[in-house]
């Protein structure tokens, strides 16, 4: 399976009094774009105006460069995994993921074949006679994975694959779906608000705000030049950084800095750590799990319950700390203070 | 506080029970058994059944498809179709039957119309089931319809854009899944359609059908001759009311 080349030009949506206005995207055969966005920014309906569920007011889709704008979603073999999976509730695993091939009337020992070698390739084979109903998030989304791809469709629209799932799940899940796209290589679209999703795994990132594009690039880019000031604003904030692990898989070394890190990766790689997880003190934590390092607060930012302070080491950190903290440590910008979070803490990828 | 609903939701039920079980117990089984082989009453309670089961038959095939596009779509006048679907509920059926009479008698339009190809409605069998269809179709269309709001659409969609015609979608995925609702609302149309007496007498008085007959012996010969008649009509109504019921509910599991 080989996708196909996935252009969206000038498109235009109107759903109610929301719009999507001006969407240029295109994505390479076999490629994979994340559309980054908050909640409302509009990335469902682009998803459902491309698998046709929606029509467009204006603008032209172009699958393999051909207009597809006008065809019906079963004319366009297209893959979607909806964000709530979606699967028939009245059909097994099994019945769920051969109901596209059921639909191509594929004689009984193909069919049977390449469900079975679907499921074999996500890790579902047990799963196949049971209901919908007992499986788990995880393994839901799964079979709405195996329901798509056992199509080898042509492009595939991911919504927010892994945001219902716990923690541990959505690093297992972004594995599979870094090894599917490796395996299968089909053209995909992948809807997300998390930044560190998209960074793991967007060859490119576009940011979607209130219905436009603020930015296209890879994620480093969009990471480090910001187009926009809410752009900044949506992925800024956190700990996100380029870099690379040391060959024991112990350390992460950034524009000339260090810290600590646990990891089985080692070369270049991604690290992020999450503000709520970072300290800030007015002298050095002592502690052999903790990096501490020292920097210059250069940003106090009061959101909700919680305080962002940006603190220059370089590189920088974003450190959300409690109000009362705040005036605890009568934090002021200029000020050194020293940052301290757990080696354990650092997501590497 | 539970044991006063209890207390006065009891005294309703004893109020629907206790004629129902005193009419079957005041009648003997000699009573019973002499009163089934009498062919008029056979033939009565044979008729009802099977013009029941036309016209939720044919409320099957327009209803069903009506039920869907009510839970799908949004359009102008919905609010006024979904009004007309209940008004059979609320008009009294001996003005239903009238009204059916104008349309479909003899001078009536439709009435003509069908006189051309053989089918006429008064006094007849098409007359029955056309009142039977008109007063219990409401059933059928809104267990149809919430059965269907009740499947996510996006189901529906999911099978799109995994190659699925919108008739194929509706096959395979929002029927199966409103199977249930529409199974029970064609019981539900099916049993009250059985029980119609009004619309069907201003039609079809002749041939009679089982509401009509018990309601024919009751003003011609009185309450004794009526009543073993009464029994057979509650008790198979009621028999075969139970047996779909189970089996609609065993195949819905």
């Amino acid at each position: 399976m080989i996708g196909a080349p996935l252009a969206l030009e000038v498109l235009e949506v109107q759903a109610g009094a929301f719009r999507l206005v001006g969407i240029d995207l295109a994505v390479r055969a076999g490629g994979y774009l994340v559309i980054l966005g908050p909640t409302g920014a509009g990335k469902t309906l682009l998803l459902e105006t491309v698998a046709g569920l929606r029509r467009p007011r204006r603008g032209r889709i172009l699958l393999d460069g051909a207009d597809i704008t006008s065809l019906p979603p079963e004319k366009r073999n297209i893959g979607y995994v909806f964000q709530d999976y979606a699967l028939f509730p009245h059909l097994s695993v099994f019945e769920n993921i051969a109901f596209g091939l059921r639909l191509r009337r594929l004689p009984r020992g193909e069919l049977v074949r390449r469900v079975r070698g679907m499921a074999q390739l996500l890790g579902i084979e047990k799963l196949l006679p049971r209901g919908i109903e007992s499986l788990s998030g995880g393994e839901r989304q799964r079979v709405a994975l195996a329901r798509a791809l056992v199509l080898s469709p042509r492009a595939l629209l991911l919504d927010e694959p892994l945001s219902a799932l716990d923690p541990a799940r959505r690093r297992e899940l972004q594995q599979v779906l870094k090894e599917l796209h490796r395996a299968l290589s089909p053209t995909v679209l992948h809807v997300t608000h998390d930044f560190e999703e998209a960074v793991a795994l967007g060859e490119e990132v576009a940011v979607l705000l209130r219905g436009k594009l603020a930015q296209v690039g890879t994620p480093e880019e969009v990471f480090r030049r910001p187009a926009t000031p809410e752009v900044a604003e949506f992925v800024g904030a956190r700990n996100v950084f380029f870099g690379e692990v040391s060959p024991d898989g112990r350390r992460f070394k950034v524009d000339g800095k260090g810290f600590e890190v646990v990891s089985e990766l080692s070369g270049p790689a991604h690290a992020v750590v999450r503000p709520e997880d970072i300290l800030v003190s007015l002298s050095p934590i002592a502690s052999s799990a903790r990096n501490c390092l020292r920097g210059k607060v250069v940003g106090i930012e009061e959101r909700g319950p919680l305080v962002y302070v940006t603190v220059n080491v370089p590189p920088l950190f974003t450190a959300a700390i409690t109000r009362e903290s705040l005036s605890e440590l009568r934090l002021q910008e200029g000020m050194e203070v020293y940052i301290s979070f757990k080696a354990s803490a650092v997501h590497v990828f | 506080m539970k044991l006063a609903f209890g207390l006065l939701g009891g005294c309703l039920l004893a109020f629907v029970l206790w004629p129902l079980l005193q009419t079957v117990f005041s009648t003997s089984p000699q009573e019973l058994w002499a009163t089934i082989q009498d062919p008029q009453v056979r033939g009565a309670i044979g008729l009802t059944f099977y013009a029941s089961a036309i016209a939720t038959g044919i409320a099957l095939l327009t209803g069903v498809p009506l039920a869907y596009l009510l839970a799908r779509h949004d359009f102008p006048g919905k609010g006024f179709i979904q009004g007309l679907i209940d008004l059979p509920i609320v008009v009294p059926h001996t003005a239903a039957g009238i009204a059916l009479l104008l349309v479909f008698g003899r001078q009536g339009l439709l009435g003509k119309a069908f006189g051309k190809v053989g089918i006429r409605f008064v006094s007849s069998v098409p007359g029955i089931v056309i009142a039977m269809l008109f007063v219990s179709m409401p059933f059928l269309v809104n267990a149809a319809r919430e059965g269907f709001s009740a499947v996510d659409e996006r189901l529906e969609q999911a099978a799109r854009t995994l190659g699925a015609s919108p008739w194929a979608a509706f096959r395979r995925v929002a029927l199966p899944l409103a199977k249930r609702s529409i199974l029970s609302g064609t019981i539900l149309m099916w049993a009250r359609g059985l029980s119609e007496f009004g619309a069907v007498v201003i039609l079809a008085y002749h041939p009679m059908v089982a509401p009509v007959l018990l309601y024919e012996r009751f003003e011609s010969y009185g309450l004794s001759y009526a009543r073993p008649v009464a029994v057979w009509i509650l008790l198979t109504s009621l028999g075969v009311f139970l047996a779909l019921r189970a089996v609609a509910g065993r195949r819905g599991r």
